[in-house]
């Protein structure tokens, strides 16, 4: 039964990609003019023979479905194009930055749901009481601010007023740090930009866990935890807590994509050299190719964490069938 | 309990109404208040709040903070407000479907769904509104194509539900055509929760848009709360107040809007109600 699920899922998964490659495909057909008006308007010449020339060179004078092959072909080969502004393959751009989106991420994300948890389980072991509405006010705040905005002022008051942290960037320039002072440089450069973009996350994990153990409290295996003579620390550790977080992980990959959005935000705010940086060039430089290479890769690696979390879901939870 | 009474008794909700009226009013009075409009020079760069004549002091430009903010609310609450009324027309052309129909054509349309909803998009909005060239337009249009699917979840759980209803099978019998029986007898009895949703999408619609602009993607002829929090960042080391002021319009206006959204839920949705 399980196979067939994952299997399922697996499909699912593909399809996605292949949608993916096909929005792509449609997307480059909305940008006005063509690859040749591009180049050739970066070269500065533009003759008719020529514009004739580069378009049979690229294949445009070819019809739709022709190019639409030859362009699923090219993508199913890691063949995103070229960066117009980097002369390099997009694809090798793209995987330059990842690493360091994704160790950005993950650290948000871990912080997220550590901190949310544990918030999330102390409001609802007391709900109603000062430490629970303080809560509620601040993911209110936090969903009522835009993220980028919160990643400012936080830069604002621990590197402008109080010089605690680093504003910028990822590593200490020019220090050339090696071995464990290095990481330790990169992890005090993460603080910033990991907790502004962990801080949002945090909040709607804590409302989650909150709500999820509050309903849980209600069930009947946890009185019959308590009748059995187990502490109450006991019963919300073991039985009301451990059920409680099986949605968290759906919802982790639902969130995904929302985390790919506050990255290049916060990226952009801090000058951390991800991919959300790399968007903000491609964007600044009319640098297509690479801007649709970086909507194909993170979406791929999207649907490849919900496809992880959606398997994680169902070894966690046995009861969770085709759906 | 009448429905004004309901939406009105959270002290919240009255909170919001009243604010985001007032910025509505603002917004609206921004042309006739400040008529040299959002771009014009009016004395020495960076000058802090108070300052004579500057109520919220002035840019890096020496342009009045004020009249950007008072500026800025007209393109948020336009964008915010427009791209909900796009999402809310695709959401619930693919929802009504989905859920009157079921079967084959509700799985197809609810794939479809999914997918917006999985892929990342903040970037699938980047690439939008670039590829069409960024206008007041092309982020209307881009906001609406990324936030459509959370309406059509919530139409087609209601057709859903409603589809099977007596009212329904007595339209049928009457011979009415699918379409007519969709928008004219299920359509006004799932409103409440369409209202309830697009309230919220407003105030995420609003924080969209400064995000864009802020990433130097909002209309280049018009000057926005993002676009002032982007053009300011440099100028944030020496004058807090030209990204602070911008970001706390934003913060107030999404607040106002999710008060009038929770009242609003508190009033219309019948399962919440207690």
């Amino acid at each position: 039964m399980k196979l067939r699920y994952i299997a399922g899922r697996l499909v699912k998964t593909v399809m996605v990609v292949i949608a993916v490659v096909l929005l792509s495909f449609f997307l480059i057909r909305l940008a006005p003019g063509d690859a040749a008006t591009v180049m050739a308007g970066q070269s500065g010449y533009a003759d008719e023979a020529f514009m004739k020339s580069l378009r049979a060179e690229y294949g445009l004078d070819q019809p739709v479905p022709v190019q639409l092959w030859k362009y699923v072909r090219a993508v199913a080969q890691g063949d995103l194009g070229n960066s117009f502004v980097r002369r390099q393959p997009v694809l090798d751009v793209i995987l330059e930055r990842l690493p360091n989106t994704l160790l950005l991420d993950a650290f948000a994300l871990l912080v997220a749901a550590a901190g949310g948890i544990w918030l999330g389980s102390l409001a609802a072991r007391r709900p109603d009481s000062a430490g629970d509405a303080s809560v509620t006010v601040l993911s209110m705040l936090f969903y009522a601010m835009p993220q980028f905005w919160l990643g400012m002022m936080a830069m604002l008051v621990f590197s402008v007023w109080l010089a605690w942290l680093p504003p910028f960037g990822i590593e200490t320039m020019g220090a050339d740090y090696t071995g464990l002072a290095r990481i330790a440089d990169i992890a005090v450069h993460m603080i910033l930009p990991g907790m502004t973009l962990a801080l949002y996350f945090l909040a709607s994990y804590a409302r989650l866990t909150r709500a999820a153990m509050i309903e849980v409290a209600d069930q009947d295996f946890v009185k019959t935890a308590r009748a059995k003579g187990l502490t109450e620390r006991q019963v919300a550790r073991r039985h009301i807590l451990r059920n409680a977080l099986i949605p968290l992980v759906t919802y982790a990959g639902l969130q995904a994509s929302i985390l790919v959005g506050g990255s290049v935000l916060v990226e952009n705010v801090f000058s951390w050299p991800g991919v959300g940086t790399l968007a903000y060039e491609a964007v600044t430089g009319r640098d297509n190719p690479l801007l649709l290479g970086i909507f194909i890769v993170t979406a791929i690696l999207v649907s490849l964490f919900n496809l992880i979390t959606d398997i994680a879901y169902s070894i966690v939870d046995p009861r969770v069938e085709l759906g | 309990m009448g429905f004004v009474r309901r939406f009105l008794a959270r002290p919240t909700t009255v909170v919001g109404l009243g604010v985001f009226l007032l910025i509505v009013a603002i917004a609206l009075g921004a042309p006739l208040i400040f008529a040299r409009g959002p771009f014009s020079i009016v004395g020495m760069p960076l000058l802090p709040p108070g300052a004579p004549g500057l109520l919220a002091g002035s840019d890096v430009l020496g342009r009045d903070m004020a009249v950007g903010l008072a500026y800025g609310a007209r393109i948020s609450l336009l964008v915010g407000i427009t791209s909900t009324f796009g999402a809310v027309g695709i959401g619930v052309l693919f929802g009504a479907i989905a859920g009157y129909y079921g079967g084959v054509i509700d799985d197809l349309l609810m794939r479809v769904t999914e997918f917006f909803q999985i892929i990342p998009s903040f970037v699938l909005l980047m690439v939008l509104v670039a590829f069409l060239q960024p206008s007041l337009t092309s982020t209307v249009i881009g906001i609406a194509l990324i936030s459509w699917p959370q309406v059509a979840r919530v139409v087609r759980g209601e057709f859903l539900s409603l589809r099977s209803r007596e009212f329904v099978q007595a339209a049928r019998v009457l011979g009415m055509r699918d379409m007519a029986i969709i928008f004219t007898q299920i359509l006004p009895n799932a409103l409440p929760p369409i209202v309830v949703v697009s309230s919220m999408m407003v105030g995420t619609a609003i924080l969209t848009e400064s995000a864009l602009s802020f990433l130097g993607l909002g209309d280049p002829n018009l000057l926005s709360w993002g676009s002032m929090i982007g053009g300011s960042r440099s100028a944030m080391w020496v004058a807090w107040w030209t990204t602070v002021l911008p970001g706390l319009a934003v913060m107030i206006t999404v607040l106002a809007l999710n008060f009038i959204g929770d009242g609003l839920n508190d009033a219309l949705n019948r399962r919440r109600r207690r």
